[in-house]
């Protein structure tokens, strides 16, 4: 269904979004924001979790209908009443998480997305045409085989190559590499700025990478706490200029210098063999240890076993065999043992493994103390004004943005939402710390706040183990690095004597 | 609270406990959890209505008779609360290992093993104290109960068996074993058209509140509700409870005692149904029959899911089934309906209570803004 007249038929057009307004009862997500992309421009959308850039879009493509202001597609004003219409009009968007069904083929899915599936596919003239459309394409994804047999790149660019195939010209990108190596963001990014020079595409990218926004946009627009901070052509600017424009007055937290010398051995991993979900082994007999004062970074591609390794670190998962030994004692997850050692757990997806989603702020904060005074009295008895005191001091402390202690967690972004389990991870003198993606999807502000709070925590004499996915990540903050590829460690060193070179071809598995 | 309001308190950063979030806000959630099973319960009925029609009755004669049987006198008023009593305690057993996120539907069978274990405590003990007599029983039939959901639990657990699947079918087991038991080993021999176990004995039945028809076991149940709610939401055990039931991840990063936590609770939740299996062989029955499986396990489930699960919207909610099922009788002298109708007034108000669901955080007029 169209409304109103149709962009030109073919080749890249523009959109502005003109004085919008966004009203959520009294909150105010978007303040008289304007918006311009130029046919046939990168546009880079920066700004802070929570700035109003997921607003923005939404009401772009019809999920949100604005309070006030217009939305301006190829030159004509277009009310968009919903998804379907921004379809229509060639607008399309892709998510940050995965839209593919992983059970089925990669030609299945991009078929299975178009709006006219027909009752019966007939499948040798549809795969003709498919082949036909990836000629075109500058992406190359192998058509038959399943979505869940391929790599985040290549999920990531099926994601982008069903929107060409569905006609789309007008691409919103949400954080579209926050699953990417920085190898595989490079080649998807540059490949659709290929498209836009030609004159084919337009691209509207949610980022928070300065890096890829210095390297393929053109123009970018600032926002923040829902207003226009600023806007301007990428070549006139700097990335300190965008950060300063982001954050306004905030100051970013200073990460504090590396110092002090690695101790004695504190976290000790010998043969640990674990399977993943679907039984098969994922972790082969990894030893490693981690001395105190410490960070050891486990970089690795992501799937190649590191998520179950810190599954049986953080007791989501047995070994089927080795041992884990925390200042030389057996150890088994359990809370007494984190409590001697004082063991502190920075998952990924905190919403989803650390925190509980229907309680609130403050009980989310109390998870490791909440059976001890003064949380509890006499051991048994919940003291819910202690629970209320301890929250408000840490939200102050680590900047968590929320309404109320007794707010919801799932209610936060997830920065914030980050930010709540690090107070409650970080708070006392910690001995070993285990962090997994800390920063994942994360904003600036954040990010600095995390990796500060982990090299304090290095400097103050706790055992780190950091595994990322981001290199960047691991070279800045690691002392010591491993590679982990197909359940194994296949690479140590010094992180300064570090050779890129080398520890991405590990990476890779050579 | 102004838009200029939210700026500024987000612009101090992180708190804003001084705004005044506003009547529906701070309260919507609750008025929710009170508008929409009443709904829920005002179509059941409505639908209901339409039931009787088809019988050719008038549906206003259906609600008054149905007030008049469930609180229109006191003796109605008698007669709902005797059979609330049970009902607080099944469906405890359901709400109970709700807060661990598992869905128990085995309080029939917890009833029946918990009658079977005071009735046999009561005659092995017989020539005690009654006091004695009795406390041995409400003991007997807490861990019968308890021991049978528990075994829910531990299948769980340990084997990874679906508890709302083998809490079922351990209905059937634990029925199994009440009539092998009363038919076989413990039958007495005087007890010839129903088999039965022997009487506990007139003076081991635990009796009326003073002043009233109404047996003891309400008591009980007013005090195993309360009590639950405090577990629940005061103590650190209802706390550790409440984190593995909402996320069992968050639960093991912190270290708690998963398996623990779900026995304790399963045991907990057994032990109401087996307490309410108890008062009915000390304040009715006097003896374990098949007179027993009278269904109030199975009205219990129905109680915690309109109750939303809470231990204390328990209590009123198995007051209003108590008078549904209360009012049968009376339907049945004056209207002429079949006893069983009751029952179909049951199945409708679990379907619509089933599909009210869907309407929570959905209602425009009370979403509190965030």
């Amino acid at each position: 269904m169209i409304i109103g007249e149709t962009p030109p038929p073919s080749g890249a057009f523009g959109v502005d979004a003109i004085a919008m307004t966004m009203r959520f009862g009294d909150f105010l997500a978007l303040d008289n924001v304007e918006l311009k992309v130029r046919p046939g421009s990168f546009h880079a959308l920066l700004g802070e979790n929570g700035a109003g850039k997921s607003t923005l879009v939404k009401c772009i493509m019809g999920y949100y209908h604005a309070t006030e202001g217009d939305i301006i597609v190829g030159g004509r004003e277009q009310a968009i009443a919903n998804p379907k219409d921004a379809h229509a009009l060639g607008l399309g968007m892709v998510y940050q998480h995965f839209t593919l069904v992983p059970a089925m083929t990669v030609a299945e899915n991009l078929v299975l997305a178009r709006d006219d599936v027909p009752a019966v596919v007939n499948w040798p003239k549809e795969m003709k045409e498919l082949e036909a459309f990836l000629a075109r394409m500058p992406f190359k994804v192998p058509l038959s085989a399943k979505v869940s047999d391929i790599s985040a790149g290549e999920r990531q660019k099926c994601e982008i190559l069903k929107q060409l195939y569905l006609k789309r010209r007008f691409l919103i990108l949400d954080e579209p590499t926050s699953v990417l190596t920085p190898a595989e963001a490079d080649e998807v990014l540059g490949m659709l700025r290929d498209m836009v020079v030609k004159g084919e595409l337009t691209i509207l990218m949610i980022t928070h990478k300065f890096r890829e926004v210095m390297a393929f946009a053109d123009e970018v627009t600032i926002l923040r706490r829902g207003k226009l901070a600023g806007a301007g052509k990428v070549a006139e600017l700097t990335p300190d200029a965008m950060a300063r424009t982001m954050i306004g007055a905030e100051e970013l937290t200073v990460q504090p210098p590396r110092t002090g010398e690695a101790g004695k051995a504190r976290l000790e991993l010998k043969k640990i063999r674990a399977l993943d979900d679907a039984g098969a082994v994922a972790v082969r007999d990894v030893s490693l240890t981690v001395c105190a004062g410490e960070i050891v970074g486990i970089a690795g591609v992501s799937g190649n076993g590191q998520r179950q390794l810190v599954e049986v670190l953080a007791g989501q998962r047995e070994a089927e065999s080795g041992e884990v030994r925390v200042a030389g004692d057996p150890y088994h997850a359990s809370r007494e043992e984190m409590r001697r050692h004082r063991m502190s757990l920075l998952p990924e997806e905190p919403l989803k493994n650390a925190c509980v989603g229907g309680m609130s702020v403050a009980d989310n904060i109390a998870f490791r103390e909440f059976d001890r005074a003064p949380f509890a009295s006499g051991g048994w008895w919940l003291n819910r004004g202690a629970f209320r005191d301890d929250a408000k001091k840490k939200i102050g402390q680590y900047k968590i943005k929320t309404r109320t202690p007794e707010t919801p967690i799932s209610a936060l972004s997830g920065g914030n939402v980050q930010r709540a389990v690090l107070a409650r991870e970080l708070a006392g003198d910690v001995e070993v710390l285990i962090a997994a993606n800390p920063c994942f999807g994360l904003d600036f502000a954040a990010v600095a706040q995390i990796h500060a709070e982990i090299m304090a925590a290095r400097n103050r004499g706790a055992a780190v183990l950091l595994v990322s996915e981001d290199l960047d990540e691991l070279l800045e903050l690691s002392d010591r690095l491993v590679v982990m590829f197909h359940g194994e460690f296949v690479y140590e060193g010094r992180t300064s004597d570090a050779d890129l070179t080398v520890v991405g071809r590990h990476m890779a598995g050579h | 609270m102004t838009s200029e309001a939210a700026d500024s308190a987000e612009a101090a950063g992180a708190i804003a406990p001084a705004a005044d979030p506003g009547f529906l806000q701070r309260y919507g959630g609750t008025i929710e959890y009170v508008l929409i099973p009443g709904a829920a319960l005002v179509g059941a009925l409505a639908v209901f209505g339409i039931f009787v029609m088809l019988f050719g009755k008038n549906p206003l004669d259906l609600y008054f008779y149905m007030y008049q049987g469930a609180f229109g006198t006191w003796f109605s008023w008698q007669n709902t609360l005797t059979r609330a009593a049970p009902l607080i305690l099944t469906a405890l057993c359901t709400a109970l290992p709700a807060q661990l996120g598992m869905v128990i539907i085995g309080g029939e069978g917890a009833l029946l093993i918990g009658a079977l274990s005071a009735t046999s405590i009561a005659l092995a003990l017989q020539g005690m104290p009654p006091l004695v007599v009795q406390i041995a029983m409400v003991i007997a039939g807490v861990v019968g109960g308890g021991l049978w959901i528990m075994l829910s639990g531990a299948l769980r657990q340990y084997r990874g068996v679906n508890e709302t699947i083998s809490s079922l079918l351990l209905v059937y087991i634990g029925l199994a074993i009440l009539n092998h038991l009363v038919e076989g080993a413990m039958r007495d021999p005087a007890s010839l058209n129903k088999p039965s176990t022997r009487e506990i004995g007139a003076a081991n039945m635990i009796g009326s509140i003073p002043g009233t028809d109404v047996h003891w076991g309400l008591v009980f149940g007013l005090i195993a509700a309360i009590a639950s709610y405090i577990l629940i939401y005061h103590t650190v055990f209802g706390f550790a409870a409440r984190v593995a039931g909402g996320n069992i991840r968050a639960a093991k990063i912190v270290g708690l005692g998963v398996s623990k936590l779900i026995l304790t609770v399963c045991f907990l939740a057994g032990g109401a149904a087996g307490l309410a299996g108890m008062v009915e062989v000390a304040a009715v029955q006097g003896r374990t029959n098949a007179n027993l499986a009278a269904g109030y396990g199975f009205t219990g489930i129905l109680v915690a899911f309109l109750a939303r699960q809470n231990p204390l919207a328990i209590i009123p909610v198995a007051i209003l089934l108590g008078g549904i099922s209360a009012s049968g009788g009376l339907l049945q002298r004056r209207l002429g309906l079949p006893d069983a109708s009751v029952l179909v007034l049951q199945g409708i108000i679990f379907v619509f209570v089933l599909a009210s669901d869907a309407l929570y955080g959905r209602i425009g007029f009370l979403k509190g803004k965030s």
